[in-house]
């Protein structure tokens, strides 16, 4: 086992989702296979190979510290589940 | 024949000539919409009204002389592609609500080059699929059979375009995505060069590996499409600030001379003897040419695979942790709290295999996995783009299957997450090195389903396969057949 039920849990949480009993199992059972499937990768002798991020060698992209047009206001918010004159509204942080 | 049936250039040919208007194409584009698309379902979104008025303002400028490259032209936009005041779903129900305020760069230049959108075409949700059945919104069905896929994730864009419901498309590329479906439906599809279209306005799968292209109908009109398109964009930093060739100019140019590279590795046991067959063919057809074929090795090709499916979910699981319910999309009834409101709008709001994706990337990612896996991945990354530059110095082009198989079954694959990962083998190097590549329909199986031929190129060379992909369709002899719905 590559990975467990209460990995899977932890998981879940780092990535804030949750399941049900019987997800958590199909989950834990495919997240498995899947896994073990990459462990291909460690035949791969990868000694002083730099990582690859970007397949293209690209310069920092940067701009003039100039003033330009953003989203106004109230575009904004226009697709806010829940919003309060200029704020996004969510449920309670803490007690 | 209806208008629908045509080509981009066949039609600015017809617009030129004033023989026929905006309004008379897109009549005939609906007319079709309306006969088939309750049995394929390509779209999920349709943009009648807003066609029409396109539509009306086209005419009037064909009617002042001031046509454009698009103008009048019927395009449909997968729906991962930001389109002002027109929902943009990305084919889940955690954006079915979410409305743009903004155009991608690539739909503003279609605009403005006087496309006519038709409507957002359906996709495997969040791109993450090769099937077009993790979409939302219900599943797309393959023009050329109905009980089978049309391929994904862009499947919708693909059956539009084969099945005549808009003139070209756009579509999205992560490990496959335009040129997988593109096969299965017997178009034209091309992930250009990492960096040679703006993504501006694209929602984001895997940000390393996302590419936009078009779907069309020829490889005319993908080169057509790319002179819209491609360019450096300032919104997109990773956009590629080089100059961009007139792709139209290499259509008709010969390829006497050429080397065409076979890598061994992609004609492995498994491939479907049909598709093999195709592919050999179309060997001898660019043999046929002037052209040379030398055998070539792209040995790190087996771990393709597992080095897309560490890097693809790793950066989606961070991509997507925007989706909390607070700014857009889709919110939970229920959280009593914040956490718990995350928790929920998340686990309902995304379907199973985004959420198997995350649960991968995010495992990946964790504290003390990330050597293992990422970094790992990563590595392996740099030896398969070394493959490509070795490869490249003795041959102008490779060719391969697009896909192992043709269109398989609806519901043949869902249940095995890795079966059909594997659909995409032939795909998926192409966005690991950043390289750009083409599918070109290359004949059907006996029982009439389309196979692609895919061919590859370095870095910023889409003219090079434009080159070749039509010197191929011109002299292939394969009678083009359309789908009967």
């Amino acid at each position: 086992m590559k990975i467990t039920k209460q990995e899977v849990e932890h998981v879940a949480h780092l990535a804030r989702l949750e399941f049900q009993e019987e997800e958590k199992e199909k989950f834990t059972h495919q997240l498995n296979n899947i896994l073990t499937y990459m462990e291909k990768l460690g035949e791969v002798d990868t000694a002083n190979v730099e990582p690859e991020t970007h397949a293209i060698s690209l310069q920092n992209a940067f701009r003039g510290d100039a003033v330009r047009e953003s989203l106004p206001h109230d575009l904004s918010l226009a697709n806010a589940p829940d919003e309060a004159g200029s704020y996004f509204r969510v449920p309670k942080v803490i007690e | 024949m209806g208008l629908n049936e045509l080509t981009i250039h066949e039609l600015q040919d017809k617009i030129k000539k004033k023989d026929v208007s905006a309004r008379a194409i897109l009549d005939d584009v609906f007319k079709r919409i309306d006969a088939v698309e309750g049995k394929v379902h390509s779209y999920i979104t349709l943009m009648r009204d807003s066609a029409y008025d396109a539509a009306e303002s086209a005419d009037r400028d064909i009617r002042a002389g001031k046509a454009n490259t698009l103008t009048g032209i019927p395009v449909a936009i997968k729906d991962i592609m930001c389109t002002k005041g027109v929902r943009t779903t990305c084919g889940s129900h955690i954006l079915h609500n979410f409305t743009p305020p903004y155009d991608a760069t690539v739909v503003k230049k279609l605009k403005e080059a006087g496309a006519v959108f038709v409507g957002k075409a359906n996709m495997d949700e969040f791109a993450m699929g090769s099937s077009t059945e993790t979409s939302w919104f219900g599943v797309t069905r393959n023009p050329w059979d109905l009980e089978r896929i049309p391929g994904g994730s862009s499947g919708g864009s693909a059956s539009a375009v084969a099945a005549d419901q808009c003139i070209a498309a756009t579509g999205s590329d992560t490990g496959g995505s335009i040129r997988q479906p593109a096969a299965l439906c017997g178009v034209v599809g091309l992930k250009p060069t990492y960096g040679r279209v703006s993504r501006f306005g694209l929602i984001a799968f895997a940000s390393s590996l996302d590419q936009i292209g078009p779907f069309t109908k020829d490889v005319e009109d993908c080169a057509i499409m790319m002179n819209v398109i491609a360019g450096y964009d300032p919104m997109e930093s990773t956009s590629v600030p080089m100059e961009v060739p007139d792709y139209q100019s290499f259509i008709g140019k010969d390829i006497r001379g050429w080397t065409v590279g076979i890598p061994k590795e992609y004609f492995i046991e498994g491939i479907d003897p049909e598709v093999e067959g195709a592919v050999r063919k179309a060997i001898a057809v660019l043999e046929g040419l002037g052209a040379k074929r030398v055998d070539i090795s792209l040995p790190h090709t087996e771990y393709c695979l597992a080095v897309y499916y560490v890097i693809a979910p790793a950066e989606a699981s961070s991509n997507l942790a925007r989706y909390d319910g607070v700014k857009y999309g889709y919110r939970s009834a229920d959280g009593r709290d914040l956490l718990e409101m995350y928790k929920r709008t998340r686990s309902e709001g995304f379907g199973a295999e985004v959420k198997r994706r995350i649960m991968i990337g995010t495992y990946a990612l964790s504290s003390g996995y990330y050597d293992a896996y990422y970094r790992k991945a990563s590595q392996v990354r740099t030896l398969i783009k070394r493959d490509f530059q070795e490869a490249f110095k003795t041959c102008d082009v490779i060719i391969t299957p697009t896909s192992p198989t043709p269109a398989f079954r609806i519901g043949e694959k869902t249940d095995d997450p890795l079966q059909m990962y594997l659909s995409d083998i032939f795909t998926i190097s192409t966005n690991l090195a950043g390289i750009p590549g083409i599918s070109v329909p290359c004949g059907y199986t006996k029982s009439g389903l389309p196979i692609g031929v895919q061919f590859l190129a370095g870095h910023f060379e889409e003219s090079r396969l434009l080159q070749v992909a039509h010197a191929y369709e011109k002299h292939s002899g394969i009678r083009r057949r359309r789908p009967v719905i």
